[in-house]
């Protein structure tokens, strides 16, 4: 009978964040989901140098063409490349939901952390406040905005951002009226510590877990807003196009030229797949307890 | 319960002056005015036009102005529109608005409810992952993805259904489908999740173990506690709808209020403007407060808070 043997391989210990990173692995719908978004973020930050892409060039003779070897994804009434078209959109449809959801979580994230820290009669009010905000229809404020200082894509950023940030509001400060009860946080209170540092140094790392997996649900939304406000116009201006321009150009066309709608449709859709998807996942891997409430 | 009402009540007038206060100023800081597009006024011409609709005066006179016709409900004449009031105009378009929106929600509430109770009976089979898996695809899809292309199927394909106009009652099924296909799916998903809870409680099983028919514990037993999560989906879900119908009537081309308020956007038509967003503001805050009712009387808990 041989001596039993010796442990050589020590099991690794696995952090929050490998745990979650191992969860995320399985999951194979959110895996798909961040492969495509990368795939097309990289295609569209990539467009501007690649030899051929623009999404301007005009080949009137040329028209409408279904697609071909030549235009994979066909072109519009202008003769401009589809594919080229799609990307370029891609960059200010991306940009408007990273901008904005940046925007929303900075909002979010002070409004409820105040809140939820000060606590009492502040709180009270705070959250009867965005309550009231809730059942207010937001976008239209967008729209009216839009209408007032004129179509600039930065107004857009801002905009999208300062109205997304109610549910940002809500989980941050559940997060943060739990994580104040903590011993640590009295600790920090004890040392005489100000209410200041103690947000910066205390909260926040606290809740980033949560605000960042939020966040990733945030960006499908405000794409959507964005999408919505340049579908009917209101959104970025032409030559520049954005997935909802190339929606409305499409649906204006789609008797004739299917394929103009169905190309910025399909991509659109799929990036909202996409991005729920990998959120959801995100959410599960970190097993973020917070109600979607 | 009166106590709720009148409490709510009061805390929509702060709301409805916020708002108006806001609208008001944004469009005095507005670049452009409504009367810029007009042929080579004389500046006689454009006084008296200004004259005429108040402009003339200081801002803050102006401003209590709108106000005090506010508070009688009056939004002021229409920019744009010369001889029209906003209230003529909005009156003339909202009961087609009505129209649409109430036939999304009953489209949304029927299907919706049916998947999800099927879906919560028939829990993990083929039964619960088909309407699932569509109630993924609504609730992913915008409006205006699918808007255009159910015309495209149903009316250029098919040739089921027109593609645009508002005259026979055929015209209202592609924009009542559009408008309510999230909502069917939110609240399939809403319906399962509710009724997987109360399926699963004691006094269900004592129903069953009674002999009580699989009917009779879904509509006498379960259906009420299963639904409030819906019901206070309901009124998120109609500022919703006012959102998505600016999309659903310009896409069937419907001259209902969406359409009037997009227009007026396009046209800086801003006491129009400010107009639509007052009255969304005021139907959206009425909604919420009947929602609220509804769910205070379908839950007995609620009434004690």
């Amino acid at each position: 009978m041989s001596p039993p043997q010796p442990i050589t391989e020590v099991e690794a210990g696995h952090s929050l964040w490998q745990d979650a990173w191992l969860r995320l692995r399985k999951n194979k719908m959110a895996v798909a989901g961040a492969i495509f978004v990368l795939v097309l973020a990289l295609a569209s930050l990539t467009a501007p140098f690649m030899p051929g892409l623009s999404y301007s060039n005009q080949n009137l003779a040329l028209g409408a063409t279904a697609p071909s070897a030549a235009h994979w994804f066909g072109t519009d009434d202008l003769g401009r490349d589809q594919l080229s078209r799609l990307l370029y959109g891609g960059r200010v449809s991306l940009s408007v939901g990273l901008a904005a959801t940046l925007v929303s979580v900075l909002i979010g994230v002070l409004f409820g952390m105040i809140s939820g820290y000060i606590g009492g009669r502040l709180d009270a009010l705070a959250m009867r406040f965005v309550d009231i905000l809730y059942a207010l229809p937001f976008t239209i404020f967008v729209i009216l905005l839009m209408v007032i200082y004129g179509r600039n894509i930065y107004l857009l950023f801002i905009a999208i951002g300062a109205v997304e940030w109610l549910d940002m509001a809500r989980i941050v400060r559940g997060q943060v009226l739990a994580l104040k009860k903590q011993e640590f946080v009295e600790a920090a209170r004890a040392l005489g510590l100000r209410k200041r540092r103690i947000i910066l140094r205390h909260m926040i790392p606290n809740v980033l877990g949560i605000v960042i997996v939020f966040s990733t649900l945030i960006v499908p939304r405000v794409m959507l807003t964005e999408a919505f406000l340049s579908f009917l116009g209101f959104g970025v201006q032409a030559p520049q196009a954005s997935w909802g321009t190339l929606i409305q150009d499409g649906a204006r066309s789609w008797e004739e030229f299917p394929w103009l709608l169905f190309f910025p449709a399909g991509c659109f859709s799929l990036t909202l797949f996409s991005l729920n998807f990998l959120g959801d996942g995100l959410r599960d891997a970190l097993d973020v307890r917070a109600s979607k409430d | 319960m009166l106590r709720l009402i009148t409490k709510r009540l009061f805390e929509t007038i702060p709301v409805l002056f916020i708002v108006a206060t806001l609208t008001f100023f944004m469009m005095k800081r507005a670049p452009g005015g409504p009367f810029d597009s007009e042929k080579q006024t004389t500046p006689e011409i454009r006084a008296q036009i200004e004259a005429q609709y108040g402009l003339d005066k200081p801002v803050w006179q102006q401003y209590l102005d709108y106000l005090g016709h506010l508070a009688q409900g009056d939004l002021g004449p229409s920019f744009k529109y010369a001889g029209w009031s906003v209230n003529e105009l909005l009156w003339s378009a909202f009961p087609v608005s009505l129209e649409l929106g109430l036939y999304a929600l009953a489209f949304a509430l029927t299907f919706g409810l049916i998947a999800g109770i099927i879906a919560a009976l028939r829990k993990n089979t083929w039964g619960d992952y088909v309407p699932m898996s569509f109630a993924t695809f609504g609730i992913c899809l915008p409006t205006f993805v699918t808007g255009p292309l159910l015309l495209l199927v149903f009316a250029s394909w098919l040739t089921w259904f027109n593609a645009s106009g508002w005259e026979q009652p055929r015209d209202r099924v592609l924009p009542a489908i559009t408008l309510g296909l999230y909502y069917t799916a939110y609240v399939a998903r809403l319906t399962r999740g509710g009724m997987l809870e109360i399926l699963s409680q004691d006094f269900i099983r004592t129903a069953r173990a009674k002999g009580a028919s699989e009917w009779r514990v879904v509509w006498r037993h379960s259906l009420r506690g299963g639904l409030l999560s819906v019901v206070s989906f309901i009124g998120p879900a109609i500022s919703g709808l006012v959102t998505g119908s600016l999309v659903v009537e310009s896409i069937y081309q419907i001259p209902g209020l969406g359409k009037f308020f997009v227009m007026a956007g396009f046209n800086r038509d801003y006491t129009m403007v400010m107009g639509t967003v007052l009255f969304y503001a005021v139907l959206i805050i009425v909604m919420n407060l009947l929602v609220d009712i509804v769910q205070v009387w379908l839950n007995p808990k609620l009434r004690f808070e």
